[in-house]
This record gives structure tokens, C-alpha cells and sequence, in this order.
């Protein structure tokens, strides 16, 4: 059961060929077998999650979108009377009171929830080394990194451990671990899937999406979950598209853009050749395919490691040991309670991230700092505008190099910050970029990203999409959780 | 970019957060070299550029000042750490 797509899996519910409650339990012995090994998950619902099964075998008329399949969640999405942790021991003994918008529309289109995610600290990681609860390993190599910050969710869908997963990307942290564990991953547009109950790291940057084995299945977690929030206000009110019917749309004749900034020196030679591989694959496809320049695009990483600490620093300013969370010991006084609790509770990179953040912020280094950042920030976004004036998609590497070691990059927080080279420009501009698998390097994979303007999800599905229809990349699974 | 023992002290106070002794030549080595990572934002001229705080530029939606969530005090407070009387029970603020 677990080598269906999602996709596949709907029509085998919709034909009888097994129940929700069958594909269910399934999952948990997967889940139960490989949790030792992999870590994928720092709170795992298996009665839960039966029950909401069994509650989808008896819907016989009116079935939702989604109705039975099970899913893995980011421990970020609060889940009404479930551990909520954002892989912290700040919130450790957080159980959420109230359910984010996402987990809300899952439910309602009959989702079966397996439980929720390992992650790093706060979504704060490029390798899912910083959570509380231990690190997750990649399913293609148990000595290498998944990715992060949602590593969790990405090796759930890596070692089928689940039919799709979500997850959040506030700087690669959704296409990043896709690329590194060999799955298909989008970050939508800014605005386009609800914050509201998604645990704040950085407001003007993150955004939810899904992980699936294909685009098809991504497109369906997507249907599902995009959509205008009035408890979010930032969340965009504009129709959601039809992406799931839209998707074998034809992409003849769409142009494809080749950033010749991203494709310099740090780039690793063999997936060069994989992302060559996989252009010709589109020009076959009907693709036009040229050159493009993001001239600022070098200055990403620099502006977002203003931004997303200034906005982290401001955001985790409420974890105070007051309301909820973590407190500690016999304070002596009020300022005592605020700085020894969030002492005692944040783990380093993101007690790391408070400082840089608090620092820029400060009077006198507010306008070297943050508002210099925020103009380049419009520069980068003002690049990909006249980018999309010449082409559809931007197209790149994910990732300068495949999954690295475990402890490779974690005493370097700065190497750790340029791995996200590829995929941060697209937060800081707010448009939607997906990843999907294009090879293997030295038994890794490679993973390609696709960029297009504002709510323009469907583009890249389609060709993401069409790309899949003739290549066999994105079903390849790792051999021990074959 | 180099910050002193002092800046990285002031620093964590702003942050509200506690620095062990032990731990501040590690914070002054890391914060530096952040600082001084970002230092390359300085390479492009950014005159005349108006900052971006949003993705969208969107302007902040209204809504009526209406209630619409109701009291749920009991519920909230079940999962925080100290509270007598429906209040947050915080160390003595005033002598």
C-alpha cells in the first residue's frame, strides 16, 4: 500500500481495495519499525489517528478531498489537545488549546492525522540536527542530515512512513529537505495557506505547503489547504486554483529561465549535470529554455540573516514563562523568570538568532542593519519582477550539494546558512517555488527548484507534473524502507 | 565586526536572556562572525531603494470591532505554568 502515491491510494479507498482503517494501521507499523532508526517523529497518534479513519470508512456519500488518506504534520501546526512542541523544551508541555487553520482544513477534508514531525528547534535549521528531541537522519543514508527545518515531514513521505506530509519554509525549509531526502516539496506563494495556529519564527517569511511523493499528490494537500483566512491577516484573499484538475494542462511553449548566478562556482559538477539532464527533459517536453541574471541573488543569505532573526526575535519575545511553556525554578524576580526560563529552554542557534535579532534591531544599528536588509530585499524582488517578464519559471539547483553528514555543518552556523543559497530569495520575495527529484549523486539525491510569479502554484505543478509523467526519479524510494 | 563582552551582555539583556560566564567568548565569536557575514550587504547602493516589510505590499486588512471569540480564560490557563483566581501568578513585582 505504502508504494501508491497518494493519488493511487484515493482511487484504491474509492474502489474498496482497502479501507482507511487497513492503510492506517499500515503506516503506524511502519512508523512503529523505523521511528528507532529515523526519528522522524516527536508525537505519534496512532489511536488517534484509527479513530479518524474509521471515521472516514463510514463516510459513504459526500467523501472530502482527501478523505481517509493518512498525513504527517510539523510539530509547528498547534493541534488541539496534542503535544505541540516546535521541537523545543520551551514547549515541551505545550498542549495546543486550539487547532491552526491548516489542521482545521485537513479535518475537513477527511485527512487522517499520523502524528507530528521531528524538526529543528523553532523551524530554525537547515538540517534538523537542533531539536530537543534528538536528530532526524536521512532514510538514504542514516549518517547523513534529511534537511531542514522540516526534515521530519520530509522522511516520513521519503520512507513512506505517510501518504504526504506538510511542513513550513521560511528560508528553503520545505524544498531543501524535499531535495535532500528525493521527494517533491512547494512552498507556495506568501499569503496563499493560512499562518493562523502555525508557530511564528518569521512572520514576513513563513509559509505553509506540502511534501508528496509527486507534484499530483502535492496538488492535492494544496487544493486542500490554500485558501483566504480572516484569522490570519496576511493571508491573501484571492480565488484558489484548480490545481489538482488543471494539472495535465499542456507546457508547450512555456519558457524556463536559467539564473547564470546560480549556476557558478560552489555548485557541485554532478548535479550541474542532472539539472542539464533535466532541462533537456523539459525542452523535449515543449519547453523554451534561456539564460536569466538575478544580479542581487548573492545577497539573500546576508538580508535574511537580518530579517529572520530580527522578526524571530520579536516573535519569541512571548515564550516569557508566564502563560505557557516552560518556567523555571524558584525565580527570585520577574526579570529573573523571563531570561533564566528562555535560558534554560531555547537551544543554541535559536538563543543564537534572539541576539542577532535583538542586536539589529537596537538603537543605532537599525538602519545599517534591518532597513538596509529590507531594501536589498527589494532589490531581490525586483530582480525575479523582470525575470518574469522574460520567462515563466526560474529554474536552478535546490541545493549546492546533496545531504550532508550529521555534525558536519553544526558548529559553523554560517556554512550551515549557505546551503540555503538557492532558496532563500524566494521567501524574501514571497513567491511559490517547488522542488522535485531529478537523479542521484554518489546514491543521493538531487533535487531541482522551479520559482514563478504570485499565485502561479499551477504552473509549477503542471510542469513538475508533466516532468514526472516521463521520468521514474520521484518513485524511487530508499532501499531500506522499500 | 567584532563585538566586546560588554555589547554581547547588553545584548542578551535586551533579548532577556541569561549568559553564563562561560559562554561568552562563544556568543562573541559566533555573533561577530555573523555580523560580519551580513557585513556584504554593504557592497550594493541601496540609495533612493524603499525598504520591503511584505512580500505583497499588502495594507493591513480591518474588520468590524466586534467580538467574535468567546471567553475561553479556564481553558487557556489549564496549560500555564502558575495561576490562582484566573490571574498569572508572576514573582513579586513591587516590595
Amino acid at each position: 500500500m505504502h508504494n501508491l502515491t497518494l493519488a493511487q491510494q484515493l482511487q484504491a479507498l474509492a474502489a474498496g481495495e482497502f479501507s482507511s482503517v487497513e492503510l492506517t494501521q499500515h503506516y503506524i507499523n511502519r512508523i512503529e519499525s523505523h521511528q528507532d532508526s529515523l526519528n522522524a517523529f516527536i508525537t505519534f497518534t496512532p489511536e488517534r489517528a484509527l479513530e479518524e479513519a474509521q471515521r472516514a470508512d463510514q463516510r459513504s456519500t459526500d467523501k472530502p478531498l482527501l478523505n481517509g488518506i493518512p498525513l504527517a504534520l510539523k510539530d509547528i501546526f498547534c493541534t488541539q489537545g496534542v503535544k505541540t512542541s516546535c521541537a523545543s523544551k520551551m514547549l515541551d508541555n505545550f498542549i495546543a488549546p486550539y487547532d491552526a487553520t491548516v489542521v482545521t482544513k485537513l479535518q475537513q477534508a477527511g485527512a487522517v492525522s499520523l502524528g507530528k514531525t521531528n524538526m529543528d528547534e523553532f523551524a530554525m535549521g537547515s538540517s534538523s540536527e537542533s531539536s530537543y528531541y534528538g536528530d532526524v537522519k536521512n532514510p538514504w543514508d542514516l549518517s547523513r542530515v534529511p534537511g531542514g527545518s522540516s526534515g521530519g515531514s520530509a522522511v516520513a513521505v521519503s520512507a513512506r512512513l505517510a501518504s504526504a506530509s506538510m511542513g513550513t519554509d521560511t528560508g528553503g525549509s520545505i524544498r531543501q529537505p524535499a531535495a535532500f531526502c528525493g521527494i517533491t516539496g512547494l512552498k507556495p506563494t506568501y499569503g496563499r495557506v493560512s499562518r493562523y495556529g502555525m508557530i511564528a519564527y518569521a512572520s514576513s517569511l513563513d509559509q505553509a505547503g506540502p511534501f508528496g511523493v509527486s507534484a499530483l499528490d502535492c496538488a492535492y494537500l494544496l487544493q486542500a489547504t490554500a485558501g483566504h483566512d480572516a484569522k490570519d491577516s496576511t493571508s491573501v484573499d484571492q480565488p484558489v486554483d484548480e490545481y489538482t484538475a488543471n494539472i495535465n494542462e499542456d507546457i508547450r511553449g512555456l519558457r524556463i529561465g536559467l539564473p547564470e548566478e546560480f549556476f557558478q562556482e560552489g555548485l557541485d559538477a554532478d548535479i550541474r549535470a542532472k539539472i542539464d539532464a533535466a532541462c533537456d527533459q523539459l525542452r523535449e517536453l515543449g519547453c523554451v529554455i534561456k539564460p536569466i541574471s538575478l544580479p542581487n541573488a548573492k545577497l539573500a543569505i546576508a538580508a535574511y540573516y537580518v530579517i529572520a532573526p530580527a522578526e524571530c526575535s520579536s516573535n519569541l519575545s512571548r515564550f516569557d514563562g508566564v502563560r505557557f511553556g516552560y518556567r523555571c525554578e524558584d525565580p527570585v524576580d520577574l526579570a529573573d523568570l523571563y531570561s533564566r526560563s528562555r535560558s534554560e529552554a531555547f537551544g543554541p542557534e535559536v538563543k543564537r538568532r534572539i541576539m542577532v535579532g535583538a542586536y539589529a534591531l537596537s538603537a543605532g544599528y537599525y538602519d545599517a542593519y534591518y532597513l538596509r536588509a529590507q531594501k536589498i530585499r527589494r532589490l531581490i524582488s525586483e530582480d525575479y519582477q523582470k525575470a518574469f517578464a522574460e520567462v515563466d519559471v526560474v529554474l536552478s539547483p535546490t541545493t549546492p550539494t546533496t545531504a550532508f553528514k550529521t555534525n558536519e555543518k553544526v558548529d559553523d552556523p554560517i556554512t550551515m546558512y549557505l546551503s540555503d543559497i538557492y532558496t532563500i530569495g524566494v521567501n524574501l520575495a514571497g513567491l511559490p517555488g517547488i522542488s522535485i527529484p531529478v537523479g542521484f549523486s554518489q546514491k543521493l539525491p538531487v533535487g531541482m527548484q522551479m520559482v514563478s510569479t504570485y499565485f502561479s502554484e499551477d504552473t509549477l505543478l503542471r510542469i513538475a507534473h508533466q516532468f514526472q509523467q516521463h521520468t521514474d526519479w520521484h518513485l524511487q524510494t530508499p532501499a531500506e524502507f522499500e | 565586526m567584532a563585538l566586546t563582552t560588554a555589547e554581547i551582555l547588553n545584548i542578551a539583556k535586551l533579548a532577556r536572556l541569561h549568559v553564563e560566564e562561560s559562554e561568552l567568548v562563544d556568543y562573541q565569536q559566533d555573533l561577530s562572525a555573523i555580523l560580519g557575514f551580513v557585513e556584504q550587504m554593504e557592497q550594493v547602493n541601496v540609495d533612493g531603494v524603499e525598504p520591503m516589510a511584505h512580500p505583497q505590499d499588502m495594507s493591513q486588512s480591518l474588520r468590524e470591532d466586534v467580538v467574535t471569540e468567546s471567553d475561553q480564560r479556564e481553558r487557556f490557563q489549564s496549560i500555564a505554568p502558575a495561576t490562582a483566581n484566573g490571574l498569572y501568578l508572576v514573582p513579586k513585582v513591587i516590595e
